[in-house]
């Protein structure tokens, strides 16, 4: 597949933090409508990788080249990839105590409809388009009531950080770990959300260390990142090898 | 750049791309030469056509203020200020005093507009009456024969003094002494207008009542008087607002409101100060040094007190509750922002003197820039007071690392039975938490404006409607800079 088709072309990615390199070249492609995963081993890169790609200060990038539909990525600032249609699900999503989780999400979706000049959602439209968002992933409405990710458990911020890429409807989605701390039927429930935004217009990335989220948000490809650099990829078979043989031998290779 | 650092900057030079308010009108003005003695008190009070007993009154608390030095203990500093280089007063040229809106300067009712306050009362939402006072004038005040009819009266200052004699003689300096201190003393002398309300016994009044204090002259002083008396069994509702043209020089800006609440009666007293702050190099701006204070005098009477204050190089103003009435409560709701050079050293004093007194206190304060920021706040149990209440909360946010929070709280319990309680945070905007917001689309400012607004959230949630939606978009607007 030639990178300029794709999605996400990412080229020789390379990146330091806190002038310690991280991501030493990484190539790595996504055609729309594609699902690739990333497993690898804990330290190898792999939230750095989101980090980078969403922008955050203190991720340096020192060589390569992204785009993402055609644009420069990496020249943007964090808020326009956000409206340009990359969404982040946080692999630890952050308390903002005092902010309405409801309100929160309204403004970013009205943020990004903003920038993307489209209409504006008011207060009843909003809420009714989130609320049958969160029928489908089994949360209480009490939950828009709380403040964003404040004393919600682990498992409750995976959820919220689902139901904002539900309403956000982005195009492309990075999911850092979004299965960790989940139970069997909560991971049941936010792989059917993930898998009812899967489509051909639709990228994603998903980060994981289990094989049990592979079984249910089935990849089209997979990809091993380690120690900056992806070593090997291939089909959904490789994540069930991994599963069996670890990363010992890569590793060595590597 | 790290995303704080960044903010900061951004936060940095703000003030003069943010403060909206900062116009200067091109209206005739009725200017006093510069400085202060005797004469110029009696030539106020001529001005004004003042009865002698005011006059006699002013002249007190002149010498009193004569006598006085200005207060050091407020963790603000500034350059002594020269009394001598201020006029004392300065109001919009009319040789006829306006029957109507329709007779007053068009330019006026057009600062206004600009400013956001209609006063043409077709065009203003419905249920707000508002007094608009412009530099030492009241220029109009609306809905006066509608709040007439439920016997309330709502006027300027000035006008009360002719109209009301007995109210005003009765209750001026009942709360706040001429003599009370420095600044007290010089509106005393000096004041200039202000607003009056009485609100008679049972009534509730029937719509907000606002002012709206606007300095426009150069080297002139604001020193308004606001005096506020709920009979029993009454109740209302006023808010105050503010704004100054931007100038390189300081001004200062010394007013004096009493609040009085007989039995059962109640006062919420709400502000929303947008004074100009200064530059970013901290040039200009008003000195805003203020003395409100309320008596809860009846039993089971209520005062509660909302400041929103963004505004102000240096902002000196500590609301108080004297709660001498039998279960009577007091409360204190403060949003301070200090941003660039400005400093504030504001809170509340709460005197409980009868039994079963009660009061709140809620004060948020957020520092960014070289900002300072002190609550300093007073909660004293007179022996008498059996059973009184206190809860103080005091948070402080910063952003930024230049910037300071401080908390001075005084507790002094003379009544074994009194029961107080202190809590006391400071946290700062973290980075993490500006990415996780631009990650889903907001702005930095937007992202600061979100988790401030959060931060103040109780306060807000005091403020009559109206004023909330405008006091959290004036919190954004003064922490947001121009993002590239
Ligand atoms: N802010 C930071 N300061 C210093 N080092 C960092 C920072 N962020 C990441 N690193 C380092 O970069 C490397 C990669 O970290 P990263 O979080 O990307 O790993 P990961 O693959 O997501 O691991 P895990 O599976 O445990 O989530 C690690 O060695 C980590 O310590
Ligand atoms: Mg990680």
């Amino acid at each position: 597949m030639a990178t300029s088709e794709a999605m996400l072309a990412i080229e020789g990615l390379a990146a330091t933090v806190d002038e310690k390199p991280v991501l030493k070249g990484i190539d790595l492609s996504v055609p729309a409508g594609e699902v690739h995963a990333i497993m690898g081993p804990n330290g190898s890169g792999k939230s750095t990788l989101g980090y980078v790609l969403s922008g955050r200060e203190g991720y340096d990038v020192t060589g390569g080249s992204v785009s993402f539909r055609g644009q420069d990525l990496l020249a943007m600032e964090p808020e326009d990839r956000a409206a340009a249609g990359l969404f982040l699900a946080f692999q630890y999503p952050v308390e903002l105590p005092g902010v309405g989780n409801a309100n929160f999400l309204r403004q970013a979706l009205n943020a990004v409809r903003r920038k993307r000049g489209e209409a504006e959602l008011d207060a009843m439209q909003f809420l009714k388009l989130v609320r049958a968002k969160m029928k489908v992933l089994g949360m209480s409405e009490e939950m828009l009531k709380r403040f964003v990710n404040v004393g919600f458990s682990g498992g409750e911020k995976k959820r919220n950080e689902i139901l904002q890429m539900a309403v956000l409807e982005p195009a492309f989605c990075v999911l850092d770990e979004t299965d960790s701390g989940l139970d069997i039927d909560a991971l049941k429930i936010v792989a059917d959300g993930v898998n009812a935004l899967r489509g051909p217009e639709r990228g994603m990335l998903v980060i994981t260390h289990y094989q049990r989220l592979l079984a249910y948000i089935v990849p089209d490809r997979v990809h091993v990142l380690l120690g900056g650099r992806i070593v090997r990829s291939g089909g959904p078979e490789l994540a069930l090898e991994l599963e069996e043989k670890g990363y010992g031998e890569l590793q060595q290779a590597a | 750049m790290p995303a704080v650092a960044e903010t900061i900057d951004t936060v940095r030079d703000v003030t003069e791309a943010g403060y909206k308010w900062g116009f200067e009108s091109d209206i005739e003005q009725d200017i006093i030469p510069k400085g202060l003695d005797e004469d110029v008190v009696r030539l106020i009070s001529d001005k004004k056509a003042e009865p002698a007993w005011l006059l006699e009154w002013r002249l007190k608390a002149f010498r009193a203020w004569q006598a006085m030095e200005a207060p050091h203990w407020a963790a603000v500093s500034y350059p002594p200020i020269d009394f001598q280089e201020a006029s004392y007063y300065a109001a919009p040229r009319q040789t006829v005093a306006p029957k109507s809106l329709d007779e007053i300067d068009p330019e006026l009712l057009r600062t206004y507009e600009k400013l956001g306050i209609p006063l043409k009362e077709q065009e203003r939402l419905a249920g707000v009456a508002v007094d608009a006072v412009f530099d030492s004038v009241s220029v109009a005040t609306t809905f006066k024969d509608k709040l007439a009819e439920k016997g309330v009266i709502f006027c300027a200052f000035s006008e009360a003094v002719h109209n009301h004699p007995e109210l005003v003689k009765k209750y001026l300096g009942s709360v706040v002494p001429a003599g009370d201190n420095f600044y007290a003393a010089l509106n005393s002398a000096v004041f200039s207008d202000g607003s009056f309300v009485y609100i008679p016994k049972g009534v509730r009044c029937p719509m907000e009542l606002s002012t709206y204090f606007r300095i426009n002259a150069r080297n002139t002083g604001q020193f308004e008087r606001t005096l506020i008396v709920a009979e029993e069994g009454s109740s209302v509702s006023y808010l105050e607002g503010c704004t100054a043209p931007m100038r390189d020089e300081n001004q200062l800006h010394a007013a004096v409101v009493e609040l009085v609440a007989l039995d059962e009666a109640s006062i919420k007293y709400s502000t929303v100060q947008n004074w100009y702050p200064g530059d970013a190099q901290g040039r200009g701006g008003i000195y805003n040094f203020v003395t409100k204070r309320g008596a809860c005098r009846g039993a089971k009477s209520k005062i509660s007190w909302t400041q929103v204050e963004t505004g102000s190089a240096i902002t000196w103003k500590y609301p108080s509750c004297i709660l001498q009435g039998e279960g009577s409560v007091g409360e204190f709701y403060s949003v301070a922002i200090t941003n660039n050079r400005q400093q504030a050293d504001t809170g509340t004093k709460m005197i409980h003197l009868g039994k079963d007194t009660s009061s709140t206190i809620v004060s948020k304060g957020i520092s960014a820039g070289f900002g300072q920021n002190t609550y300093r706040g007073l909660v004293r149990i007179m022996p008498k007071a059996h059973n009184a209440r206190n809860f103080t909360q005091c948070d402080s946010l910063l952003i930024g690392d230049k910037c300071g929070a401080h908390t001075v709280p005084y507790i002094e319990s003379r009544n074994p039975t009194a029961k107080i309680e202190h809590e006391a945070t400071t946290s700062r905007i973290a980075e993490d938490q500006l990415f996780y917001c631009r990650q889903r689309g907001l702005s930095e400012e937007e992202a600061v404006g979100l988790i401030v607004n959060g931060f103040c959230r109780e306060v807000l949630a005091v403020l009559p409607m109206e004023f909330a939606v405008e006091a959290q978009k004036l919190l954004a607007i003064s922490l947001e800079g121009s993002v590239g």
